[in-house]
């Protein structure tokens, strides 16, 4: 875990003071609301449609017990007892008010947590593979690296204003569960020679023009990295557009200006900056971040209690079954607690569950904790033997859901229940979908299925990359829901395709369920998954049985 | 052809609280919705739109909302101004508690 160091401690200082002072002279007159505004926004503070946000940032979705209590201390103290985890890892507050938020950077400040850059046209929060540092099949943890990020990305006097915000998502895995592929840079670590280094993507996005990453180098060693990403950012920043927000991204550079012209531009420019980093700081900076990063000491013990419970109590196994991953450790496994009860709000958690997760990860977690973007919390390390002890644990705090990976893990950005740039609701449709399963007692039965909703084009909610994606709309002053089939978000990146004519607010659960049945009838067996039935059959079938009456007309 | 001018309510977030406001007829800020002055008119729309963007201080994000006339006052014709008047569907938060 990163530990701030002095200059880490004043500059946030330095900053809080800063924005503290932006507020009052806000509130005072001084400042106008659009002097105003870039101001806030750099500071993570939004205003949505009932109140403001305060987006506050995860980086690379680690924290320790500590922080989670200081993120259930703010929840409770300045909000309405709860927090909501994001698709990036970060948490947003969605109560706050103005004169208590410069208390609230200073109290997160406490714990080495800030809002910095989780808004505005900059290098935004770079998120990270959630089971970083853990995962069986990692080639090497991701989050020094993005702590390097963080610090050089932070501030950057040459990326505050830039065309578009700018988001960067790296995994250690050859198993992609950070969606690199869909970030404007995606970084891959992988193994050459027995060299480490990076896999650059670039131009991935979602929102109103979906694109996947496309591969800008192949391999930069790592005393390479910074420069390479440094003039890769640099060249869109000078000839990115900036006449239409909707053209700004990345993406839309690669696609107007070919993805060639931009290898050529980004090597011109990194053989201009490379020798700027020729003293080797940023690489002994980057051996110096290792050491915080250093796994916990594994212990070696009897897994019987593990094996005993699994054995006897078919509620642990299930929760076993589906909330449990491979750790690279023996006797470990990775725990997914999940913020999905059917019926709940996705990835929200009260101030009384954070600190319920807090206790656990450090009486059993090494004192770990993970957020992914998908809305979900992980204790990383859990020696198997303290698994059933921890499953009773989460049961009282109504935690222990087992449905990682399930029709009702899903993911929903907060919509127009909460967001100004919605045009429909998103949380009701994920409850009312995993409400309709939990009672078909289905579920289970369907199997890996991953149904992701945004509440407007903008996709937060990833609709694009869902097995199942769904998009809230306003059609002429009604809610309509647009659906996707077949997106994935792993390594195999693929964007969904749109099944037709979206459905009103009271259809869109039945046509979901429509979707699930036509699999169900269709699947060779129980193994095949939804996707790969999917990718079997085609998007026909599917949608023969969305629009019976198209059918009809055509016949 | 220019479009028929539909009936407006002015609306913003208050600066201090964040919460949703209206402007009434004897130009304060209201909670309620159906409090709200509803204009008729295309030309007193902008002059009152003008006044409530001065008030920098009090409120942010003014703008013009449809609106119609209702028994108690004006209600809003658009889902995303209804959901404006009560709060979020997930909590009982909001004004559909909080007034």
């Amino acid at each position: 875990m990163y530990r701030y160091n002095e200059f880490d401690r004043d500059f946030l200082a330095e900053r809080n003071l800063q924005f503290r002072a932006q507020v009052e002279r806000r509130i005072d007159g001084s400042l106008t609301e659009d002097e105003f505004k870039p101001l806030r926004l750099m500071n993570g503070l939004y205003l949505q449609l009932h109140a403001y946000m305060l987006r506050v940032a995860i980086p690379y979705g680690t924290l320790n017990s500590a922080q989670m209590r200081q993120l259930a201390l703010l929840a409770e103290k300045w909000d309405k007892g709860y927090g909501h985890f994001t698709t990036r890892q970060n948490i947003q507050y969605n109560w706050p008010r103005l004169r208590d938020v410069p208390d609230m950077l200073d109290a997160l400040a406490e714990v080495g947590l800030h809002a910095i850059q989780t808004s505005g046209n900059t290098i935004r929060n770079v998120t990270a593979d959630h089971f970083a540092g853990a995962a069986a099949d990692e080639v090497a943890d991701p989050r020094p690296v993005a702590e390097l990020l963080r610090q050089w990305s932070t501030d950057h006097p040459e990326f505050q204003f830039m065309p578009r915000k700018f988001k960067i998502a790296i995994t250690g895995a050859p198993n992609d569960r950070a969606v690199t592929a869909a970030h404007d840079i995606g970084l891959r670590i992988v193994e050459q020679d027995g060299e480490i280094g990076y896999q650059v993507l670039v131009g991935g996005g979602l929102g109103r023009t979906p694109m996947i990453g496309k591969v800008l180098a192949e391999f930069i060693p790592a005393a390479d990295l910074l420069p390479y990403l440094e003039a890769t950012v640099a060249v869109w920043n000078v000839i990115g557009r900036r006449d239409n927000k909707y053209k700004a991204r990345i993406k839309i550079l690669v696609h107007e200006f070919g993805l060639e012209n931009l290898r050529e531009e980004v090597e011109t420019e990194f053989a201009l900056r490379k020798p700027l980093y020729a003293g080797g700081k940023d690489v002994a900076l980057l051996e110096e971040i290792k050491a915080h990063f250093v796994a916990p000491t594994f212990e070696t013990a009897p897994v019987d209690a593990f094996d005993t419970a699994y054995a006897a109590d078919p509620i642990f196994r299930s929760w076993a079954d589906t909330n449990l991953a491979e750790h690279r450790a023996d006797g470990y496994a990775i725990a997914t607690i999940s913020l999905k009860k059917q019926g709940d709000t996705p990835g929200d958690a009260t101030a009384d569950q954070m600190r319920v997760m807090a206790d656990l990860a450090s009486q059993y977690g090494h004192d770990e904790l993970r957020i992914s973007h998908e809305q979900n919390v992980i204790l990383p390390h859990v020696h198997k033997r303290h698994l059933p002890a921890l499953h009773a644990a989460l049961q009282k705090a109504g935690l222990a859901t087992a449905n990682i990976g399930l029709i009702s893990d899903i993911i929903a950005c907060p919509g127009m229940d909460y967001c100004a740039l919605a045009t429909a609701r998103s949380i009701p449709v994920a409850q009312e979908i995993a409400t309709r399963f939990e009672e078909l007692k289905l579920e289970h039965e369907v199997g890996p299925l991953k149904i992701k909703i945004s509440g407007c084009i903008n996709a937060c909610g990833h609709h694009h990359v869902g097995h199942i994606g769904i998009l809230g709309l306003d059609r002429a002053g009604v809610e309509n829901y647009q659906i996707t089939l077949g997106g994935d978000g792993t390594e195999d990146a693929v964007i969904g395709t749109r099944t037709g004519p979206g459905f009103a607010y009271d259809e869109i659960v039945g046509a979901v369920e429509t979707i699930v049945t036509t699999y169900l009838g269709l699947r060779q067996d129980a193994g095949e998954t939804f996707l790969q039935a999917y990718r079997r059959v085609g998007i026909e079938p599917f949608k023969s049985a969305l629009y019976p009456e198209a059918k009809t007309r055509a016949a | 052809m220019p479009r028929r001018f539909t009936p407006k309510v002015i609306t913003a977030n208050h600066l201090l609280e964040g919460d949703v406001v209206y402007l009434t007829a004897d130009d304060r800020w209201t909670r309620r919705h159906e409090e709200a002055e509803l204009i008729t008119d295309e030309a007193h729309a902008q002059i009152r739109l003008l006044d409530a963007e001065q008030q920098v201080d009090t409120v942010v994000g003014v703008y013009l909302a449809d609106a119609v006339a209702g028994e108690t006052g004006p209600e809003p014709t658009h889902f995303r101004e209804v959901f404006r008047t009560r709060g979020p569907s997930n909590y009982a938060h909001g004004k559909q508690v909080e007034l």
